[in-house]
């Protein structure tokens, strides 16, 4: 890349042309304030509040005024960011928009975490001679996740580009005009978008903020925060989660440049009450004597009810494809591999271990979600993105738009230059194919539409795949396509520069799997770089698929059922995946049942013993992404009362049992360790993901700001002294303020915050550009080779 | 629904373009001329027929001034404010009219035989004050002629 | 004196129809432009007449032409759009034009098109003129059937159609950005340039959008040369203008004079000048959203470079008179109120400016202004300036602003002193 030189303040740079100037400035980390600005949405210069000085040349002493974001980077530009007059103008813009703004910091939700403040404090505006009335306008009841709040708007559009134009949402919209424009829904209601709680972030003011942290408000300074991957989906986002006095309070995304970017879906955003559920499981229970509830140990007995179901008692473990490689691989080490079943239907387990053969084998790529936003056409084949992996529709979305972006660069036009790009492009998109048994939430952005069976779409797949190398099988009713679909497919997917299939477990149909796979090798061997994307249906299903494990079927069978006298179940309602007979039979004929789990759910009423597993806000494991991406989560609560990670029960288990290996797992580490010697194929993860060990100038990572309040009271309902803060040995982060005070490893990121940036907006000071790499690389560690080039098989198409 | 005649004035003028969706400020005039104004109904009616969210129409509907989303009455007089009109003396004309009908800008007689609206500027700046009522124009207005003007409208 | 734009225009009687208008000429030169000449060629003609836009920009028309590229990377159509959509406060002179021979705009449209090489057309006029309207779709109905629009136009193989759209309101549509988004059904927010309307116009497509006065020329001057064009001015920017007089004048009207006419011979000469009682102030040259000249300017000749070494611009040529009856604070109070409300809403300094603006001139009618509010307006003049802002919009706002708070500050100052009106 030919960088070109420019001067900022007099000071000369060497930096990359094409880029808007402001993107550039920050960059370098000059303080520019803006508004309308996102580094996803691009710049549309509405708000005029990034304006610098642009000088013609060396002779020109007064300059003019341009907005930054709007400004190409060219060879020879001569700027100043910090020109009297660009100050003046800075700061009368902020006092515009306070005009009409209500006095609401302290009471506002968004209060030190917002924007506006901090552009209000970068400019220096501080007095505001507006004497008359403000305007006002009236809320609507957007949805229980949304929180309005119109008096507080300054009018920036981000809202609408980013519902409507990002993601493709149609009930939020801009309405009325002048002063009066409104931000909101044209009848109140839920907002129907699936990525809603993106407002939260992109609103850089109060008027779009999370409802569900309404409920037990807290203040992001007070928050105690950790890094953490969203478990609703097999996508892997990476989120934030805060907690305080023991209530999760909130999540925010956290930026991974390969998977969600800056954004989340609401699955992931909202999902979490159930960690504050009621009936959360918290203590250790036992049923005693055939009573019909459970009932909570005394401390002292603890040890002796597990024991006495456990020690010499003919084992047996059932996994889960939500639970942690971690957990997983305790049981698997506490009952041994003869006795570990995955605990999935086999019949789902079968697809998930064809899918993990397939990312093995290759040789088409398996993409992340900022490559599939790359493509330039796509085949969605059997499956409904929306459903099963929103953050991957979303960008699917984006890459509908790669065609109109080569159009805007025939014209000279930037991809940043948001609003020109549209208009150039129109209704011109990168081409969209979908093959699904029913109607989809990305039909809008399609250019066929193939609704028929599962089966059907199978025979579709291996058509094209035929079209696109005649070496590749056809299917027995090939040429059924209608109006040449197959062949239409094929010829565009053949013509791509970077073809990406998506398909995946959702019509639990294997065959579909084999014609995408048989797809992506047919263009590999016609020479194309090709991608294949395989959605898993939960956030680990992929890592317990890279594990063995037994058919849960031969269990429940009579033969196989005979044997066991203790049934370990971890983090899995059998009843949600199989029939309620089978498992009515399985349970009652096992002499101990001893369920891990954190609600109450179906299964573990039926238990025996009950252990109060972890959620993901409560313990640390890691896990593996549909791309092959294994990331690992960090609990944000201490250990609490009873709760442990499933893996530490597990791992407490074994050490009751006295088996030998379990002096080796002293620590979270040791456990990874001992697990990437069984699992080769897992073992980046013990390369690459800091552990716990990792400092930076001897300091960990803090999980609390430093501007964390009440560290000696919180406590003093219980003890007047202040107690130690919690260790935490599986990690580098510290429960307490005390740590390294700069840019942590993107991985470990807790909280975003820099000087004079306390919004959501200070992630542009975590990475090397506004929407670029963050420090460290993007978060998570790819398991496959993914290297192009070693063929395959096809596979048959019966 | 779209009643059959204004489904077909819109179809006529889908015609001069080339989306669908650029028709939508005609329709709602086109409808608004059926209906006198433009209710959520309406709006959910043109939203339909050109295959565009109800927020969508809506967003375009609130930002044009001539397109009314609450209910005007018969007939609208449109009084203008422009500069050479105020110079010329439109604040008296505007005073003999809501004086009259005994409504100030932005209400509708109870009988609902006018709706009284600001608007400037008409394009009479030669002949002001002037006004607009429905579709004509009157100017060169004064105290008289206002009251034979106001008497042509039911 | 020769008047080409109006000579046909007769107020009180109907517009020439087809047949009269082809006799006396009208259409010849559509007949010499399809026929005769290549699309460059007149393009080049129009730039060496130096014909400059008349909607108020006074951009040299030949070369906003040229700016239309000759391939696009997407195929599709070119488009040319007639700025019909006359809402600037004080100007009255598209009115005329449309109502007394749309022929000749329509005559004008055919030769741009086809020399931008556009085949679908547009006139985009503002919903208030409703006579203007009517009147139109009639002559276009009439053009299409004498073969000067449609298919084969003249048997030359040029296609072309002209459609006519009302606007729905909104003051901002005749920015020529925010006209083509509403021309497209959408919200009328302008657009930022570059790139501009010739490269990405109506539906991303190459767009020629041009003032009525100013298309209402080419098939004059594709019909007599650029040099009879430059010859009909007093000064070197060459044909007539359409000079417009509001106010308290005696005859208040609408004149085709010599472009660089004087502003003392309009005034005074053509509109009979000030009504018995009344002294003349200060005059808007050019629709609301110009600078103030004064009566020290009566000896500017109204071109657009003589007006702009005034600090005002002509604009569109229609003035309005500020007399000593009337409160010169009122006066600019009204203006900035119109731009207020007329504001699209899209960027901050508009959005929030003109209504503190608005209520600041408000509390000087009412009598409770302060000495620091002037201070404030001519901060919320420099904050609005041209480039601080999205589009034009606001800049033209702060224009009669800041040139009555240089002028008649004394004025503003007595309703700070006397807490009152001194004109009520």
């Amino acid at each position: 890349m030919i960088k070109v030189k420019i001067h900022i303040n007099g000071t000369e740079y060497e930096v990359e042309p094409g880029k808007n100037l402001l993107h550039t400035c920050l960059a370098l980390g000059f303080d520019i304030p803006y508004f309308c600005f996102h580094p996803a949405l691009g710049s549309v210069g509405a708000c005029r509040q990034c304006a610098v000085k642009k000088f013609s040349g060396t002779d020109d002493k007064t300059g003019k005024i341009v907005m930054s974001c709007m400004e190409p980077v060219s060879m020879g530009l001569i700027i100043s960011t910090d020109d009297p007059e660009i100050k003046v103008f800075r700061a009368a813009v902020i006092e515009s928009l306070m005009q009409n703004h209500p006095h609401d910091c302290p009471v506002c939700d968004e209060g030190g975490e917002c924007h506006l403040q901090d552009m209000t404090v970068m400019t220096g505006h501080n007095y505001r001679r507006f004497a008359f009335r403000k305007r006002t306008h009236n809320n609507q009841d957007l949805g229980p996740y949304i929180h309005h709040e119109m008096n507080r708007c300054i009018q920036c559009y981000r809202c609408v580009r980013f519902y409507k134009e990002y993601a493709g949402g149609t009930d939020l919209n801009v309405f009325g005009s002048s002063d009066r424009v409104y931000f909101g829904r044209q009848k109140e209601g839920a907002l129907e978008s699936e990525f809603s709680g993106n407002l939260i972030e992109v609103c850089p003011t109060g008027v779009f903020t999370d409802k569900t942290l309404r409920e037990h408000y807290t203040r992001k300074w007070d928050l105690t925060s950790s890094p953490s991957v969203c478990t609703q989906c097999s996508v892997g986002c990476n989120i934030l989660v805060g907690e305080r006095y023991g209530l999760v309070r909130r999540i925010l995304s956290r930026y991974n440049g390969a998977v969600n970017g800056y954004f989340l879906c609401d699955r992931g955003r909202f999902g979490y009450e159930f960690i504050n559920h009621p009936e959360r499981t918290r203590k250790v229970m036992a049923r005693v004597r055939d009573k019909e509830f459970l009932e909570e140990i005394p401390d002292e007995d603890r040890r002796s009810v597990i024991l006495s179901a456990v020690k010499g008692k003919k084992l047996a473990g059932i996994g889960s494809p939500v639970a942690s490689l971690e957990s997983n691989f305790a049981l698997e080490k506490l009952v041994g591999k003869e006795n570990f079943y995955h605990g999935i239907p086999d019949k789902t387990f079968t697809l998930i271990k064809t899918a993990v053969q397939i990312l093995k084998e290759g040789p088409a790529h398996s993409p992340s979600l900022k490559e599939i936003e790359k493509s330039d056409a796509l085949l969605i084949l059997g499956e409904d993105p929306m459903e099963s992996a929103p953050m991957l529709a979303l960008s699917i979305r984006q890459a509908s738009r790669n065609r109109s972006f080569e159009i805007a660069a025939g014209s000279g036009v930037p991809i940043w230059n948001d609003a020109v790009v549209r208009e150039l492009a129109q209704k011109i998109k990168s081409p969209v194919f979908i093959a699904a048994s029913d109607k989809t939430r990305l039909d809008d952005l399609a250019e066929e539409i193939y609704n028929v069976s599962a089966d059907e779409i199978a025979g579709l797949g291996f058509e094209i795949a035929s079209l696109i190398d005649e070496a590749a099988p056809k299917p027995k009713d090939s040429g059924k396509s209608p109006g040449g679909t197959a062949k239409k497919i094929a010829e565009t997917l053949k013509n791509a520069d970077n073809p990406v299939i998506i398909t995946g477990l959702h019509y639990n149909n294997v065959k579909i799997l084999y014609a995408a796979a048989n797809i992506s090798r047919a263009l590999v061997r016609m020479g194309k770089k090709a991608s294949l994307s395989i959605i898993f249906p939960e956030c680990n299903s992929l890592g317990l698929g890279l594990m063995d494990g037994k058919p849960l079927e031969e269990l429940i069978e009579p033969a196989g059922m005979r044997d066991v006298e203790t049934l370990i179940i971890l983090e899995n309602d059998l009843y949600k995946r199989f029939d309620k007979e089978r498992i009515d039979n399985l349970l009652n004929n096992c002499e101990n049942v001893i369920v891990l789990d954190y609600l109450m759910n179906d299964t573990v009423k039926k238990a025996g013993i009950l252990l109060p597993a972890g959620t993901f806000a409560e313990s640390t494991g890691t896990i593996v992404s549909n791309e092959g991406r294994a990331q690992r989560y960090y609990r944000v609560l201490p250990a609490n009362g009873q709760i442990m990670d499933s893996w530490r029960y597990i791992s407490g288990i074994i050490d009751l049992t006295g088996k030998k290996n379990s002096s080796k797992w002293k620590y979270f580490d040791n456990l990874v360790a001992s697990m990437t010697d069984a699992y080769p194929s897992l073992g980046r993860i013990r390369e690459i993901l800091p552990d716990s060990g990792f400092r930076i100038f001897n300091g960990k990572i803090a999980r609390q700001t430093p501007r964390f309040s009440g560290r000696t009271a919180i406590n003093s309902d219980v003890s007047v002294s202040e107690p130690g803060p919690p260790e935490d040995e599986d990690s580098p982060l510290n429960f307490s303020m005390e740590g390294f005070k700069g840019v942590p490893p993107s991985s470990l990121v807790p909280w975003y915050w820099s000087s004079g940036w306390n919004s959501v907006q200070a992630m542009n000071k975590y990475m090397d550009e506004p929407a670029g790499t963050p420090a460290g690389g993007n978060p998570g560690v790819l398991l496959f080779d993914n290297k192009n080039g070693r063929m395959a098989e096809y596979y048959k198409t019966e | 629904m779209l009643t059959d005649e204004e489904r077909k004035e819109i179809r006529e003028e889908i015609k001069l373009y080339p989306y669908v969706e650029a028709v939508c400020i005609d329709a709602l005039k086109i409808v608004q001329d059926h209906r006198g104004w433009i209710s959520d109904e309406a709006v959910n009616d043109i939203a339909s027929e050109l295959e565009m969210s109800p927020a969508e129409v809506d967003s375009i509907a609130t930002f044009y001034t001539r397109i009314y989303r609450k209910p005007v009455g018969r007939n609208i007089i449109l009084v203008c404010e422009g500069i050479s009109c105020m110079i010329m003396g439109y604040e008296s004309v505007y005073e003999k009219i809501s004086g009259k009908l005994n409504v100030k800008f932005g209400e509708t007689t109870p009988d609902g035989r006018f709706t009284l609206l600001p608007v400037s500027c008409l394009g009479d700046c030669d002949h002001a004050p002037a006004l607009m009522i429905n579709n004509d124009h009157y100017n060169d207005l004064t105290h008289d002629t206002i009251d034979e003007i106001l008497a042509k409208y039911r | 004196m020769e008047t080409p734009l109006t000579q046909y225009i007769k107020p009180g009687t109907p517009p020439p129809g087809i047949k009269e208008y082809e006799k006396a000429g009208g259409y010849d030169g559509v007949q010499r432009a399809l026929k005769e000449m290549k699309p460059a060629e007149i393009t080049a003609l129009v730039k060496s007449s130096g014909l400059t836009g008349r909607g108020g920009a006074g951009f040299p028309t030949g070369m906003k032409w040229s700016f239309v590229p000759e391939k696009t990377e997407v195929k599709g159509f070119k488009y040319l759009v007639t700025n019909a959509d006359e809402m600037e406060p004080g100007t009255f002179k598209d009115r005329y034009l449309l109502e007394g021979n749309p022929h000749q705009l329509i005559a004008g449209m055919i030769i741009a098109s086809y020399a931008i090489q556009a085949q679908k057309s547009y006139i985009f006029i503002r919903w208030a003129y409703k006579k203007a309207e009517i009147i139109i779709r009639k002559a276009i109905a009439e053009a299409y059937e004498a073969g000067y629009l449609g298919e084969n136009i003249l048997g030359t193989g040029y296609n072309l159609d002209l459609y006519i759209h009302s606007s729905a309101g909104r003051y901002i549509c005749g920015e020529e950005t925010a006209l083509l988004n509403s021309l497209e059904g959408k919200r009328g927010i302008p657009r930022t340039k570059p790139p501009f309307p010739a490269v990405s116009g109506l539906f991303g497509r190459p767009t020629i959008v041009n003032n009525v006065e100013t298309l209402c020329w080419i098939p004059h001057i594709v019909a007599k040369g650029s040099d009879w064009f430059r010859q009909l001015s007093l000064t070197g920017e060459g044909g007539t203008k359409l000079y417009g007089v509001s106010g308290r004048v005696k005859s208040p009207g609408l004149w085709e004079l010599p472009m660089g006419t004087s502003l003392r011979e309009i005034i005074y000469d053509h509109a009979g000048g000030m009504q018995d009682g009344y002294k003349l102030r200060g005059v808007i040259p050019g629709g609301a959203s110009t600078d103030f000249m004064t009566e020290n300017h009566l000896d500017t000749k109204m071109d657009f470079e003589s007006v702009r070494s005034t600090g005002s611009r002509l604009g569109t040529g229609t003035m309005i008179i500020l007399d000593d009856k009337t409160c010169p604070v009122a006066f600019i109070r009204n203006m900035i109120k119109f731009f207020a409300d007329e504001s699209c809403g899209w960027c901050t300094p508009c959005r929030e400016g003109l209504p503190w603006a608005v209520k600041l001139l408000d509390s000087f009618e009412k009598g409770t202004a302060k000495e620091e509010d002037i201070g404030i307006l001519e901060f919320l003049s420099r904050y609005m300036a041209p480039g601080n802002t999205f589009c034009a919009h606001a800049p033209g706002a702060v224009e009669p602003l800041q040139s009555g708070l240089r002028y008649f500050r004394k004025d503003f100052l007595r309703h700070i002193e006397e807490k009152h009106c001194p004109w009520k």
